[in-house]
Order: C-alpha cells, then structure tokens, then sequence
C-alpha cells in the first residue's frame, strides 16, 4: 500500500516534470501571446478567458512569460546540478582513491569552501561579473558541490578496498578506465540522488538571484523575475506573486520527491 | 578532553588562512578594482589621480604582497574604510552583526523546538497518516522559495490582517517605549523573519531526527528496554532519544552557513538592519571592504559554530574522545 502510493506521488512528479519541460521546449508554439508584447490597455488585469493568468504592469500576458520563464529556470537548473555534479564527484573520487596529500588537499580545500555561506559566493560572483543566464549557472554550479565530493568521497573509500579494484589494478587496467568503468559505477547512487536535488536546489538559488535582481536581465524572463515584478503589486495584482511562486514550488517540490524515491530504489538501506 | 580541544584549533589554523586566501582570491580575480570604483563614477578623477589611487590602494604590487598587506590588517579586524561613507567596515559590520545574531539564534531554537517533536513522533509512528501528512508538509517547506513565503505572509499578516508589522526590527516611537513596550515591539518585528528563514532548515533538521530515531530504535539496546518490560514512553525518551538527537549537534554546525547565506534574502526583503542586509548592499554598491569583511567573518562564525559542535559531541559522547 504504502509502496503504491510512494509510486503514484513520484510518478506524479516525473509527469509534472516532464510536462513543465515540453512546455519550455515549445513554449513558442504553445503561448498565444509574445511574452515581451505590451498592452498598455490592458495593464494589471486579473485572470480571464483572454489572459488566463492575468497580464502584468506593462500588459504583457503572464502565461506566456511563465512558459519562456520555464526556459531559463529548467535550463539553469539542470546545467548548474550537471557543473556540481561534475565537480563534486571528481574531487569526491580523486580524494577517497588517492588518498594521502591528495586526499589532504582536497578535502581541506571543502571543509574552506563548506565555510563559507554559498549564496553569498554566488550573489559576489553574478553581481561582479555581470548578471546573466550563463553566469548564474556557473556561479550556482561552482559553490554548490561540497556535499557531494564528502559523500561520494566516503563511498569510494569503502569500494576502493574490495578485491575487484585490486584485481583491476593487477592487470593493469588504465587510471581513466579504473576510475569511470570500474568504481564511478559502484558510487553512483548517492551522485543519481544528489543530482535530483541539485536541481531543485538551483532553480531556488536562481529564483532567489532573480528576486535580487542579479538573476537573468529583461527582456529574458524567469521565474523569480516575474516575482520580483509583482511584488510591488501584490496588493492589487495578487496573480503576478501567486502563479510563479506555485510554478516554483511545484517544480522544485517534484525534483525533490524523485530525489527522494530515487534513493528508496537505490539505496534501500538509508531511510 | 583539552587535548581534542587544542587539537581541533591547531587543525583550524589551516582553514582559517585558507579563509582568508579564498576572500582575497575572489576580489582579486574579479573585474574590476577598487580604484576603478572611485575613479569611473566621478569624472573629476584625472587619469593620474588614477594611477596615485592604486598606489595608495597597493594595487601595483605582486599579489602576494598585497595579499600579506591585507592579511595583517585582517589579523586586527581592520578590513579598511567603507567607499560608501568612509566608516571602518568592521564598524559597521559589528554595528549588523548582533541583529543578525538574534534573528538566526532564534531560528535555530525555533526549528529544534519545532523539528525534535516533529521528527520523534514521525519516527515512533512510522508510516501513519500523521507521518505522510508531515512528510509533505515537511517536503513542501523545503521547496518553497523562501523569498515567496515571505512575501505572502507579509501580505497576510501585515497587509490584510494588520497583525505585524512587515519591516525594520523596532518601530518608529521605540525610544518613547517603555522596557515591556520595547520587548512586544521586538518580537513583534521578529516574528515573521525569524519563522520564515526556520522554514527551510526544520524541514531538513525533522528529516535527520527521523531517521535518526528510526536508527536507534532498530539497535539491539532497544530491544533489550522493551524485553525488560518497560512501556514504549519509556524507551523512546529515555533510552532512544538522546542517542537519536545526539548527531544533532553537528548538523546545527553545519547549517550555520545556509542560515547566513539565507539571511542575505530574508534581510532584504523584511528590511531587517542585519548583516545579510549590508552584505547585500555592499554587494550592489561594490564597497570592496564591507564585502571582504563580511566573507572573513561569516566564515569564521560557521567556522567557530563547528569547532563549538565538536567539542560539544565529544563532550556528549565518550566515543568520539579517544579517536
């Protein structure tokens, strides 16, 4: 029973992501408005037949912003989880395989980066090189791979010692196959897991940046920047906070439930 | 015990420097400099006075130089003079820093007092319908932008409601307030921030008691209460709990970061007089020396928390000592 729920919710999320991703691969076909159009006249109206989600101060139809907005947060999302997950898994590997000064180096250089607040690194690095799309993705996919390189670190630790790296080792199988054919397999889990949550992480961060008006720059719209757009008229326009804000949370949430039943399948000793 | 603590510090030394090299390296790997800062914006500024600016600043010498420069200057929490008004940074960052104090000690008090309940009852009554409906509850927290959260609540509580106020840490009249007015008036001002910037991490903190709970109850000592007969209340607050929270400890450590780093949005939005806030500002205004400050010291708070945690789990578990 509990199996079949757990199933239905993730499956839920998989479908909601799923359907949030066509809908920013296509949003040029779907949205029947230009999202940088403006319509004076119709400025601030509420949700109708012909704005199904209102329009904003400049008249632009929120809908169709949504759908170009679900361009730049899905995109920042995955290629910031794919940097951290690069990132955190190499050092993760190299430290816990080589172990030593290698292992020394590394892992200093971690407990100096965990140190320090990452939304500070990201909001230092975006605003002193100019806010953009690329910039964002760097900067979120550069701070964000601490916990990994701890974790997989650890795991390779543990597979480092078993009989099949020796064996390996003896018929003097390449560094480079060593590390991606024979090991990376046995510590995949923890990364499959991690990367779920990478990227319901960063699409926040960005929403958060966007917010701060360091995300991405007009004419580009996302998430957060419509947000930011509405909150000074969240009094009179509560449909410009409300719907971006939901479409963030729903996103952000199903990443996170896949994460979680991700590790249920692949990890079934961890709770 | 005093040797795991001299220990812990003499391993800190390295990450203390390491701190300080990160900080330098940020500002002086990215574009621009402080001269330029002064210079560009006021047209006055000749081209020569240019060039005696970065003298001044040090800016013409190796690396290195400079970096030693500015790490004797750190070593007495000189951090230099704000561009924006002139003051010591570490001034106005030690103006900030207590309100910035109290809003995330209150948050980490708040998710514990929240989060242990929450995790134990989840953990003891596992996968029943109270535990799925925290789960999601506990699963939306952690999605949910904070910066929207605290953007409807303003407009619930303040706006709509009228019930609080939505920025500032004290009102107008305070200094008018008698001692009882002025503590209403605080925790007035702190309510929202204080259980907006808890959101994220009582999510995450119910999520370890849980399974932390879920742990200890499957240990053999467990076992072994109940086979003595004792009630279920018994083990689990007397036998369970305290093995259960004790990783606890470090966890809160290692939140610190995250609640600092939070504290940059949740100032700003709520207007609180904290140092996320002039961190925020500072950002936007490139004050080289706010900034710089305030990477060395939130650093050093996280780093401080931890080195606390460690000493505090070695005190509480007498394994931990000899290893």
């Amino acid at each position: 029973m509990n199996k079949f729920i757990k199933n239905k919710i993730s499956l839920s999320a998989a479908a909601f992501i799923a359907a949030v991703i066509l809908a920013a691969a296509f949003a040029p076909f779907i949205v029947k408005y230009d999202p940088a159009a403006q319509e004076l006249s119709q400025r601030l109206s509420a949700p109708s037949a012909k704005h199904l989600l209102g329009t904003d101060d400049l008249g632009r139809d929120v809908l169709s912003r949504m759908f170009y907005g679900a361009r730049v947060s899905v995109s920042v999302g995955f290629v910031a989880a794919l940097i951290t997950v690069v990132i955190g898994s190499l050092i993760g590997l190299f430290a816990g395989y080589f172990g030593g000064a290698i292992d020394g180096v590394l892992m200093r250089f971690t407990d100096i980066m965990l140190c320090f607040p990452t939304f500070f690194l990201i909001l230092l690095a975006v605003a002193f090189f100019e806010p953009n799309i690329y910039n964002v993705m760097i900067a979120i996919g550069i701070t964000s791979w601490t916990g990994l390189a701890r974790i997989v670190r650890a795991e390779v630790l543990t597979v480092r010692e078993r009989e099949f790296v020796l064996a390996s080792q003896t018929l003097a199988v390449s560094g480079f196959r060593l590390f991606f054919v024979h090991i990376l397999p046995n510590v995949i889990s923890p990364i499959i897991v991690y990367s779920a949550l990478a990227i319901g992480g960063a699409i926040l961060t960005e929403s958060g940046l966007s917010f701060l008006g360091l995300g991405v720059q007009p004419p580009m719209s996302s998430w957060g920047q419509i947000l930011m757009q509405g909150k000074d008229y969240i009094y009179a326009a509560w449909w410009l906070s409300l719907f971006p804000g939901a479409a963030i949370l729903l996103t952000v949430l199903s990443f996170n439930l896949i994460g979680e039943s991700l590790r249920d399948i692949l990890d079934p000793k961890e709770l | 015990m005093f040797t795991y603590i001299f220990k812990r510090l003499i391993y800190s030394i390295p990450i203390i420097l390491g701190i300080t090299v990160m900080t330098f390296a940020v500002m002086f790997f990215t574009p621009g400099n402080p001269a330029d800062m002064v210079a560009d914006f006021n047209i006055k500024v000749s081209a020569e006075s240019k060039e005696r600016l970065i003298k001044l600043y040090g800016l013409d010498k190796a690396w290195y130089e400079q970096y030693w420069n500015w790490l004797k200057r750190v070593v007495v929490l000189d951090f230099g003079n704000s561009f924006r008004d002139g003051k010591p940074a570490s001034k106005k960052i030690a103006e900030r820093l207590p309100a910035t104090i109290l809003l995330n000690v209150l948050s980490i008090i708040l998710m514990l007092c929240i989060s242990i309940p929450v995790g134990v009852y989840s953990a003891v009554k596992k996968y029943s319908l109270f535990d799925r409906v925290l789960t999601a509850i506990v699963f939306t927290c952690f999605s949910v932008p904070v910066f929207w959260a605290a953007l409807m609540l303003m407009t619930v509580f303040g706006l709509w409601l009228g019930w609080l106020p939505i920025s500032g840490l004290t009102s107008f009249e305070f200094g008018e307030f008698s001692f009882f007015e002025k503590i209403l008036d605080l925790c007035r001002h702190l309510i929202l921030p204080v259980f907006v910037s808890t959101l994220g991490s009582f999510a995450v903190m119910s999520r370890y008691v849980r399974s932390g709970m879920l742990d200890v109850l499957k240990q053999d000592y467990i076992k072994t209460a109940y086979s003595k007969g004792l009630s279920k209340r018994q083990v689990v607050f007397n036998h369970a709990l305290k093995n259960a929270l004790l990783p606890l400890i470090t966890i809160i450590g290692l939140s610190i970061p995250g609640l600092i780093g939070g504290s940059f949005i949740i100032e700003t939005i709520f207007s609180y007089p904290g140092m996320g806030r002039l961190g925020y500002e500072a950002i936007m205004a490139r004050d080289y020396p706010v900034i710089m400050g305030i990477g060395v010291i939130s650093a050093f708070l996280t780093l401080l928390g931890n080195i606390i945690a460690d000493v505090l789990y070695a005190s509480a578990d007498p394994r931990i000592r000899y290893k």
